[in-house]
């Protein structure tokens, strides 16, 4: 752990250094565009100053977007529509309810994969069908159908969500139920294992490893489905709504907030599920 | 002496594999008797069948032709009855489990009693020597002291047969000796009929009162020799003429049926 700070940081360095060096050539356009409409000239710090503090910059600093995540988290009120808090809060329970969602039909669909021959050759080319159609497409048609049912809220966001998690924990646990070699298998018959005792006592645990991998990937998809699941239907709380109001007002900073956000969000809740691998492995005696 | 009693019995046995280079005969017309209480040894080049005969035994292959009895009964009610232990040529511990668990496995699987399950834990432990190890992980132990587990776990529900396939074949000679003395030793403590496929000359000779040595295309039984060494075997007894000679026996025996390819 403490090995990879140094190497971490120097990348988080190297990368704000970037990030600085971008703003002013992507902001400097438009500071000349001001110095030239109001006579001035622009030495080398007024205008480095101007790229690094305008109000919807091409691309803010990131002490801009820093100081509005601030704002918008520490400085306002949980309940306040403007906190990021609250909006982070929406997206991330739609987030968890459509990875549970997803994670137990992944799990439902592998075992049936894995003990139903039809289903093997039946299911699997379904379910990689499924994710060639992009989300943003079918996203609002989703939403839509819910709704003519009388299904709103967070019910929808959270189908998405599972649209995409569950693809990932199909095929690792389709992979980690059959992971038992043969002999292992063979070994079972000779004790007269019955099928249940077979899934819960060889192959449930020895599939654990691939679960964990897929969980990651899944909780990831879910927080982009969740996202995803908030921008074409007219949103109006989450990050993703936070993100479209951003557009349409220009409010680049807004956007960036929301975006680091989210992606706060992503690390946290795979760094979660990566503890609890490492809790879970161990105590299993496979770490 | 008293007459004892059959414990595997196999008549005309047959067994065809179909594959797609066309059929291979793993068996044909193999007739053996095994006795309670024999150490019964299968020693061959690969592909003779040996394997597949234990596994036959074992209700897991199907033979095409002939009869098997395994105490008396088909070896599916065999297998339902749990009347024999199975030791692969790999340990296959699993890993999530200590040895103490792995141990316990079987006997979970078989609704023993939580009380008596520590206790048997306890006595396999014991007999494999591997007493006090019963909190490791596998991982933690040397391949020789998982396969003991592995033997220990075969015998845990206590069936009076024990089948093992090559189980020290992936061990070095000094190992390798080690657990053949100690078998012996559980062997005569225990009582048991083991069939023990090997590709070692110097191990079926020295662990068991019966060679079966057999040859392959099609596998079949070329010589069954009926040990004349004493029960009680040092691991010196290796260089007596008595064991040169019963391991010349064998290696001509494997000879003749090559002779014929």
């Amino acid at each position: 752990m403490r090995r990879s700070v140094v190497p971490v940081l120097t990348v988080v360095g190297f990368l704000l250094v970037l990030w600085y060096a971008a703003a002013i050539w992507l902001n400097a356009p438009w500071a000349y565009d001001k110095a030239t409409r109001s006579g001035e000239v622009l030495t080398t710090s007024t205008l480095v100053a101007d790229t690094w503090s305008q109000e919807k910059p091409k691309l803010p600093a990131p002490h801009q977007v820093g100081k509005e995540i601030w704002k918008t988290t520490v400085e306002k009120k949980i309940t306040s529509k403007r906190s990021l808090i609250y909006h982070s809060w929406v997206t991330l329970s739609a987030t968890l309810l459509g990875f549970v969602m997803g994670t137990g039909l992944g799990i439902l669909l592998a075992v049936g994969i894995v003990y139903n021959r039809t289903m093997d050759m039946s299911v699997m080319p379904w379910v990689i069908a499924s994710q060639t159609i992009p989300i943003l497409a079918i996203a609002p048609m989703i939403i839509v159908v819910l709704n003519a049912v009388g299904i709103s809220g967070l019910l929808p966001k959270a189908m998405i969500s599972m649209y995409l998690s569950f693809f990932p924990v199909v095929v690792g646990m389709v992979k980690g139920l059959r992971s038992p070699d043969q002999m292992q298998l063979d070994q079972m018959r000779t004790w007269f294992a019955s099928k249940s005792q077979t899934f819960w006592k060889l192959r449930l645990p020895a599939s654990m490893p691939y679960l964990f991998t897929s969980l990651k990937i899944g909780m990831a998809a879910s927080l982009v489905g969740a996202i995803v699941g908030e921008l074409p239907t007219g949103a109006v709380a989450g990050l993703g709504a936070r993100l479209l109001a951003g557009s349409y007002y220009g409010q680049t900073i807004q956007i960036w907030s929301a975006l680091l956000m989210a992606a706060a969000l992503a690390a946290s809740l795979v760094g979660i599920i990566g503890i609890i691998q490492r809790v879970t492995l161990k105590r299993m005696g496979m770490a | 002496m008293t007459e004892k009693q059959s414990v595997i019995s196999a008549r005309n046995l047959d067994l065809t594999f179909q594959t797609n280079d066309g059929p291979v005969h793993a068996l044909k017309d193999v007739n053996l008797e095994i006795k309670d209480g024999d150490f019964v040894s299968f020693i061959g080049p690969s592909g003779c069948g040996k394997t597949t005969f234990l596994r036959v035994m074992a209700d897991l292959e199907q033979p095409t032709g002939g009869t098997v009895t395994v105490n008396g009964v088909s070896p599916e009610e065999a297998r339902r009855q749990r009347a024999y232990g199975y030791v692969f040529q790999a340990a296959g511990l699993y890993p999530w489990r200590t040895i103490g668990g792995n141990i316990r496995l079987p006997l979970e699987i078989m609704g023993v009693p939580k009380s008596e399950q520590a206790e048997r834990v306890n006595r396999v432990l014991e007999l494999v020597e591997l007493a006090g190890f019963e909190k490791k992980f596998p991982w933690q132990l040397s391949g020789g002291m998982q396969q003991r587990a592995s033997i220990a776990r075969a015998l845990s529900f206590d069936a009076d047969i024990l089948l093992m396939d090559e189980p020290f074949g992936a061990l070095d000679e000094i190992v390798r000796d080690h657990l053949n003395e100690q078998l012996l030793h559980l062997w005569e403590r225990t009582g048991k009929t083991i069939a023990f496929v090997t590709h070692s000359i110097p191990e079926a000779v020295y662990l068991s009162t019966k060679i079966v040595v057999m040859s392959p295309r099609p596998g079949r039984i070329t010589d069954v020799i009926d040990s004349p060494l004493p029960k009680d075997r040092p691991l010196d007894i290796r260089d007596t003429p008595e064991f040169l000679e019963v391991a010349h026996r064998v290696r001509e025996g494997l000879r003749a049926g090559h002779q014929d390819d």
